[in-house]
């Protein structure tokens, strides 16, 4: 496949008002392209591996962007970048397995640019698909990753559905450890999710990594109070420091007294399409002292269900030692 | 990253943009004849370098593009087109970001620096440049704009970084040649003399 230099010609708009942004995003429906800082659009389009008649820059409207305090908690604007979430005062003391998460992602220069909306609605990263084959996830018939000569050693263990690439958010997991609400807005009004329900696997839709409908826009994510100020702990593994994606990632919240876990949330990344809630987990550990003999006891119990892959099963016991570590710590 | 910096950026984009949403009433900022309502005007201008240039730029067109193609301002390298290189670097309101991956039009509010605008009227080099060459930093020298500008954006946000944080600063630009450590000397001497 040849390699392009250049984007194929597409209109621009750059509204600075959500409303003219929805309408814009209503009129082109699925062929209009929603940009935030564009780090995972832009590939796409040079490749020719998808394409839309006009993207829509959102970069602009300011009330998209920032961090703020609410009486429920901490709204966070879905173009604000991932610099500021992993320097954000606000997130750094209340919420920081937020900030850590970002703080890992990519680059410098792409933690700059990209935005928490993007990175938390980026597609899949298979290289078959992302090269432009035409497997399940792109409307076709067949699973390139899943088959005999296969690469897949960054793909999934858990919930494959025909497609088994694993998701690629790094901020996705803190998200859901933080049970975060997303805010969604169409010309129809508003609407939220849980960060759960917001991300969704090849059984339900194998072509979106998320729930957001044709001409809807993720404006917020809402983090709520009771949250705040939990232990958390947010761990990455990559190939590389930079740019690479995670191999598995975990993040995880747990409110502790008297040293022991009253309530958690635990969630493995890039081990699934979706960040993986590990509820048997948090069952387990709940009323049990927060600390490496817990941890030992229980973090078998983290790759309960696997199914590896060819190249993937070194996934197992990576995800069960970060488990172990997130419970340790 | 300077928080600052980037609010001045949005702040300023929004200004920018916003007089004419408010001038009109909607969103239609711009209405060229044969293009869909609110779609981007191609003739723009930008400040790069210091100066105001006037240029047509694509709708589509990235900043790598404008600067390279239209502008003659070679100095910035494109390595992978991709975001994976950091060989594309350049400051947008003091702030690093790849020209590779970023629309003309989604910075045109903004103040653009490569590398060609760092040296001085009279020709001193700019204290990273100049400490680049003592610690022979370079080898090849492919990767070494975007080694520059990267270095210059974190000397702005942090003027005396330790050798760790110079290490992250410039964690997003890969070097081919291995030189990692000859441009942290490098670094880490701009540091001191700059
Ligand atoms: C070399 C490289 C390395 C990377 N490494 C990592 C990594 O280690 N970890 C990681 O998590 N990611 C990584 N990424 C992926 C990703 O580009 C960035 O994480 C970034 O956060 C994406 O944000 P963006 O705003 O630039 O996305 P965009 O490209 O603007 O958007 C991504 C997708 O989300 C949609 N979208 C954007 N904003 C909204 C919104 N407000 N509402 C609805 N839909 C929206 C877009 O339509 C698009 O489909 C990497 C990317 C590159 C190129
Ligand atoms: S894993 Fe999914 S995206 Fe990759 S080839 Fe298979 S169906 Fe396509
Ligand atoms: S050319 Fe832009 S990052 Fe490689
Ligand atoms: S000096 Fe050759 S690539 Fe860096």
């Amino acid at each position: 496949m040849p390699s392009y230099d250049v984007m194929p010609n597409m209109e621009l708009y750059q509204p600075v008002r959500v409303e003219d942004a929805l309408d814009i995003a209503s009129r082109y429906a699925d062929r209009g392209w929603l940009v935030g800082g564009g780090q995972d659009t832009y590939g796409w389009l040079k490749d020719r591996a998808k394409s839309a008649d006009a993207l829509i820059d959102l970069s602009a409207i300011d009330e998209l962007r920032g961090v703020r305090e609410t009486a429920e908690g901490i709204e966070i604007g879905a173009l604000t970048t991932l610099t500021e979430i992993a320097e954000s005062a606000l997130l750094k003391q209340s919420y920081s397995v937020l900030s850590d998460a970002a703080a890992v992602v990519a680059s410098p220069q792409i933690r700059n640019i990209g935005t928490l909306g993007g990175n938390v609605s980026q597609d899949v990263r298979c290289w078959y698909y992302r090269r432009g084959l035409s497997c399940y996830r792109a409307g076709g018939n067949l699973c390139y990753a899943d088959t005999p000569q296969g690469m897949n050693r960054e793909h999934s263990l858990f919930e494959t559905s025909r497609c088994v690439a694993a998701g690629a958010s790094d901020t996705a997991p803190a998200l859901v450890a933080l049970d975060a609400t997303m805010v969604l807005r169409s010309v129809d009004g508003e609407r939220t999710l849980s960060a759960e329900e917001y991300f969704v696997g090849p059984a339900v839709d194998i072509e979106n990594t998320t729930a957001l409908r044709d001409g809807e826009i993720l404006t917020a994510v809402r983090l709520p109070k009771a949250w705040a100020n939990a232990e958390f702990y947010f761990e990455k593994v990559a190939d590389r420091n930079v740019w690479d994606f995670s191999l598995v990632n975990v993040a995880a919240a747990f409110k502790v007294s008297g040293g022991n876990i009253s309530e958690s949330r635990v969630v493995c990344g890039a081990v699934q399409a979706t960040p993986r809630r590990l509820t048997a987990i948090e069952n387990a550990i709940q009323g049990k002292a927060k600390g490496a003999v817990t941890a030992q006891s229980v973090a078998g119990m983290a790759s309960e269900g696997a199914r590896a892959l060819a190249h993937n099963g070194f996934k197992i016991p990576l995800m069960e030692n970060l488990v172990k570590r997130a419970i340790s710590a | 990253m300077n928080l600052n910096l980037t609010r001045r950026r949005f702040i300023k984009g929004v200004i920018a943009s916003g007089a004419a949403a408010t001038t009109t009433g909607v969103w239609v900022a711009a209405n060229g004849a044969s293009r869909p309502a609110g779609a981007v005007e191609r003739m723009i201008r930008i400040n790069i370098n210091g100066q105001v240039r006037t240029v047509d730029v694509a709708p589509q067109e990235t900043l790598a593009s404008t600067l390279r193609y239209k502008l003659g301002l070679t100095g910035t390298k494109l390595g992978c087109n991709r975001g994976e290189c950091g060989a594309c670097t350049v400051l947008v309101d003091d702030v690093s970001t790849y020209a590779c991956s970023v629309l003309t039009h989604s910075v045109k509010n903004g103040r653009v620096e490569t590398v060609e605008g760092l040296e001085a009227a009279d020709g001193t080099l700019h204290p990273v440049q100049q400490a680049f060459v003592e610690e022979l930093s370079p080898q090849c020298g492919y990767c070494t704009p975007g080694q520059i500008m990267a270095a210059v954006g974190l000397l702005r946000e942090n003027p005396s970084p330790t050798r760790e944080e110079a290490r992250m600063g410039l964690s997003g630009n890969i070097c081919r040649c291995g030189s990692y450590d000859s441009y942290l000397d490098g670094v880490m001497r701009a540091a001191q003399i700059g």
